[in-house]
């Protein structure tokens, strides 16, 4: 047995070397904690101009007044704020295994099923260096210069606010206000980087943008900014995220994505979540509490969202629409899965607010283990919205029967000629349905994977193609043991 | 001369389900070609007996052995049985919200070939197979499009199951009351689907409650299945003899 000094000693020394470790990159590491100090403190080492450092600063006050949510039907033990560290450049990890061989073999199971390329498995597992990736396919400066001649800005939103500040200006918070909420202004106040897109005007993005660049994404930090501009006629389709499981000490994510549609310009975002879910009993794991939202702000504007949601412990998310051009539209096209102890509380808000405006809603979400699913959607369609159509269908299927499944709908209607259906069930799947299919040569990991992917086929036909199959197999893989 | 290998062989099989003794010591030997009926009153084990056929987990086979093709199936999980041949129309289809019926067929047929070590169909050549084999049990295509089973009509679930048979070509086709809830003309089109496959390779286990059905499937051995035991075997004119005489004697005898 230890006595008491020598525990103390025991917990001195590692404080010893964690401090040796962190005097080593002192520049690039904020201690943990969050004041105002803090707030400008970020901003001066990023070298913001003063006007954002001021944004910040106002949004850092007004957090101090509010109280974080809880209508969400999510359960989570109480955030320590001040213990977070709100300020690490990317990190030289100094213990990186030098080759896969070194790496989690689960983990490195999991690439294989989605078909990961090896070169990329060894940036996602971190033994080489991003760039070294990029060198060897060198796709990112081919692309770059490309789009940089079509006028197409796409960049870290530190290097956006250096080099494009008018836009950044213009545009930021303009459609999430840093008062908007608890984790946006929380966001607004400490945000570390993020993506910066400005499409011109009448410029199709010849690309899926991010498709490259999804190892890049997977190094974002925990406070993510996304600010993404279709200027008038231009069309854009956006990536966000990785099918590979993305591993972070980091607890808590707050990210904030803001969408502007301008007259005629069309807006898809697709998103992969794979965060850590935690382990079978709900240990560690992700909390995701994202803002994002998009605004059709011209004339027939269109917005899409598109997600596919299987990690992090627990799910905050409700991508929306404020459709304010008219005949503007906005799509959400959703499947969320929880297993084990995960807990999702996302939908979305389409908010019409100009004439002829339409939106529609598809969300899909599975549960399995003991994991709670709730789709929280509402549709708004204010006094002046003449014409306005929503079509919302909510199918929940339940996987065994310790999981739930719920389904909160609201609708707020002002004005007579809106036409709005709203459809909703749900499916069990059970051991019998699971016998059925092996009964006719299916082992009972395809039987999951074929029912399930016949409920989503709705959403997946709306990824882009190379994204819906890894999704497709994404799927399967979190589900993985759920049955049988 | 070499002896033919039997196709389904039971020695002795026992089985429980939820901790109930249902099967007590059942022998069967069935040869390709053949097809054999069990009859039996409500609850003797004759959906026990093909669930343990087919492998299904919920139930456990306590003693015996079941050989299929000279394999002990003891080895074998459900899918592989399936793979291996062994088909079972159930008396209670399942449904499968979500899926398409001829979606789900396409992934059945392509395991099985799979596991055979054939080429997977593709999209042509599995709607060719729809086509011809569809004919057969006179399926509507809108059932082909619909979720597996959903909101199907008891009848039309049954239709499909033979459907299914016949896309999937087993060995062995266990139908279990495969007659009940069907009208007569359903009842003729499915027994004409089943006739049609019938064939020297083939064998069959008709597992019905009535003795109607073996008017149109005429089988080559009759048993008489009472709580758990077979306790009359015959031929075809046994079944008639218990379409007069009822199960009731047979109650009698085991008590
Ligand atoms: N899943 C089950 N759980 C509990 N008891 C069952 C189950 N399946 C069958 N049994 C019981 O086993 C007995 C035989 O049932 P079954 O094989 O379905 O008879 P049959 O098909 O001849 O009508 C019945 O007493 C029935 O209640
Ligand atoms: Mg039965």
């Amino acid at each position: 047995m230890k006595s008491e000094t020598e525990k103390g000693f025991d917990g001195l020394a590692d404080g010893e070397y964690k401090y040796g470790f962190v005097t080593d990159i002192e520049s690039d590491s904020l201690s943990p904690g969050l004041n105002e100090g803090v707030v400008r403190e970020i901003s001066r080492r990023k070298q913001e101009p003063e006007w954002l450092t001021e944004w910040r600063v106002k949004a850092y006050r007004h957090w101090t007044t509010l109280e974080q949510p809880t209508w969400a039907k999510v359960e989570f033990p109480p955030i320590d704020y001040q213990a977070v560290s709100y300020y690490s450049a990317p990190k030289q990890k100094i213990d990186a295994p030098k080759s896969l061989d070194e790496v989690d073999p689960e983990l490195l199971e999991t690439y294989e099923k989605l078909g990961i390329p090896l070169r990329e498995q060894e940036a996602l597992a971190g033994v080489v260096a991003v760039d070294a990736v990029f060198d060897s396919v060198s796709v990112a400066t081919t692309f770059k210069g490309k789009l940089e001649e079509m006028g197409i800005v796409f960049c870290s939103f530190s290097e956006a606010v250096k080099e494009h500040p008018e836009l950044v200006k213009k545009y930021l918070g303009s459609v999430v206000p840093y008062k908007d909420n608890y984790f946006a202004t929380l966001n607004s106040a400490v945000f570390s980087d993020g993506s910066f897109c400005y499409i011109p005007k009448g410029v199709r993005c010849p690309m899926e943008l991010s498709t490259y660049f999804r190892i890049n994404a997977a190094n974002t930090g925990q406070f993510e900014r996304t600010l993404l501009i279709a200027d008038e006629g231009a069309t854009v389709s956006y990536l966000e995220g990785c099918t590979a499981p993305q591993r972070d000490e980091n607890q808590l994510h707050a990210a904030v994505v803001e969408l502007i549609a301008h007259k005629d310009a069309q807006i898809k975002y697709s998103t992969v979540q794979n965060w850590y879910p935690g382990d079978k009993d709900g240990k560690g794991g992700i909390y995701n509490f994202v803002t994002k939202r998009g605004h059709c702000r011209g004339d027939h504007s269109k917005i899409s969202w598109t997600q596919v949601e299987t990690g992090s412990a627990i799910t905050w998310k409700y991508p929306s629409c404020i459709l304010k051009g008219d005949h503007s539209v906005g799509e959400f096209y959703s499947v969320a899965v929880t297993n084990n102890l995960q807990q999702a509380d996302t939908g979305t808000k389409m908010i019409h607010i100009g004439k002829n405006t339409s939106s529609t809603i598809i969300s899909k979400g599975i549960s399995a283990g003991r994991a709670q699913n709730s789709y929280r959607g509402m549709v708004k369609v204010v006094e002046g919205a003449e014409n306005a159509r929503n079509f919302s269908q909510c199918d929940s299927m339940l996987i065994g029967d310790r999981c739930g499944a719920h389904t909160f709908p609201y609708i707020d209607i002002n004005n007579p000629t809106a036409q709005v259906e709203h459809e909703a069930t749900t499916t069990k799947i059970g051991e019998e349905q699971i016998f059925y299919c092996n009964q006719r040569g299916l082992d009972t990991e395809e039987a999951v994977n074929l029912i399930v992917n016949g409920f989503c086929k709705e959403v997946f036909k709306e990824l882009p193609m190379e994204f819906a199959v890894e999704a497709q197999k994404l799927l399967g893989i979190s589900l993985e043991g759920s049955v049988g | 001369m070499e002896k033919t290998m039997a196709l389904l062989e039971i020695k002795n099989l026992h089985a429980s389900v939820a901790g109930n003794q249902i099967l007590k010591g059942i022998n069967l030997t069935i040869n390709p070609g053949e097809v054999h009926a069990i009859m039996g009153p409500n609850g003797s084990g004759k959906s026990t007996l093909s669930n343990v056929l087919a492998g299904n987990e919920a139930y456990e086979k306590t003693q015996g052995e079941i050989l299929f093709q000279g394999k002990n199936l003891d080895d074998l999980a459900a899918h592989e049985r399936a793979c291996a041949g062994i088909f079972l129309a159930f008396q209670y289809p399942v449904e499968i919200p979500g899926i398409s019926n001829m979606y789900f067929l396409k992934a059945a047929v392509n395991a099985v070939r799979e596991s055979r070590g054939e080429e997977p169909l593709d999209a042509m050549d599995f709607l060719d197979l729809v086509e011809e084999k569809k004919k057969m049990v006179q399926i509507r295509d809108d059932l082909l499009e619909r979720a597996v089973n959903s909101g199907f009509s008891g009848g039309e679930k049954k239709r499909n199951e033979i459907f299914q048979m016949a896309m999937l070509e087993p060995r062995l086709g266990i139908l279990d009351e495969t007659d009940s809830g069907l009208d007569i003309d359903a009842l003729r089109i499915v027994s004409d689907g089943v006739n049609a496959l019938r064939g020297s390779d083939r064998g069959f286990l008709v597992i019905t409650h009535y003795q109607r059905l073996l008017d149109y499937i005429v089988p080559d051995f009759v048993h008489v299945l009472v709580n758990g035991q077979i306790v009359k075997s015959g031929g075809k004119e046994l079944a008639l003899e218990l379409e007069n005489e009822g199960y009731a004697s047979w109650n009698g005898e085991q008590q």
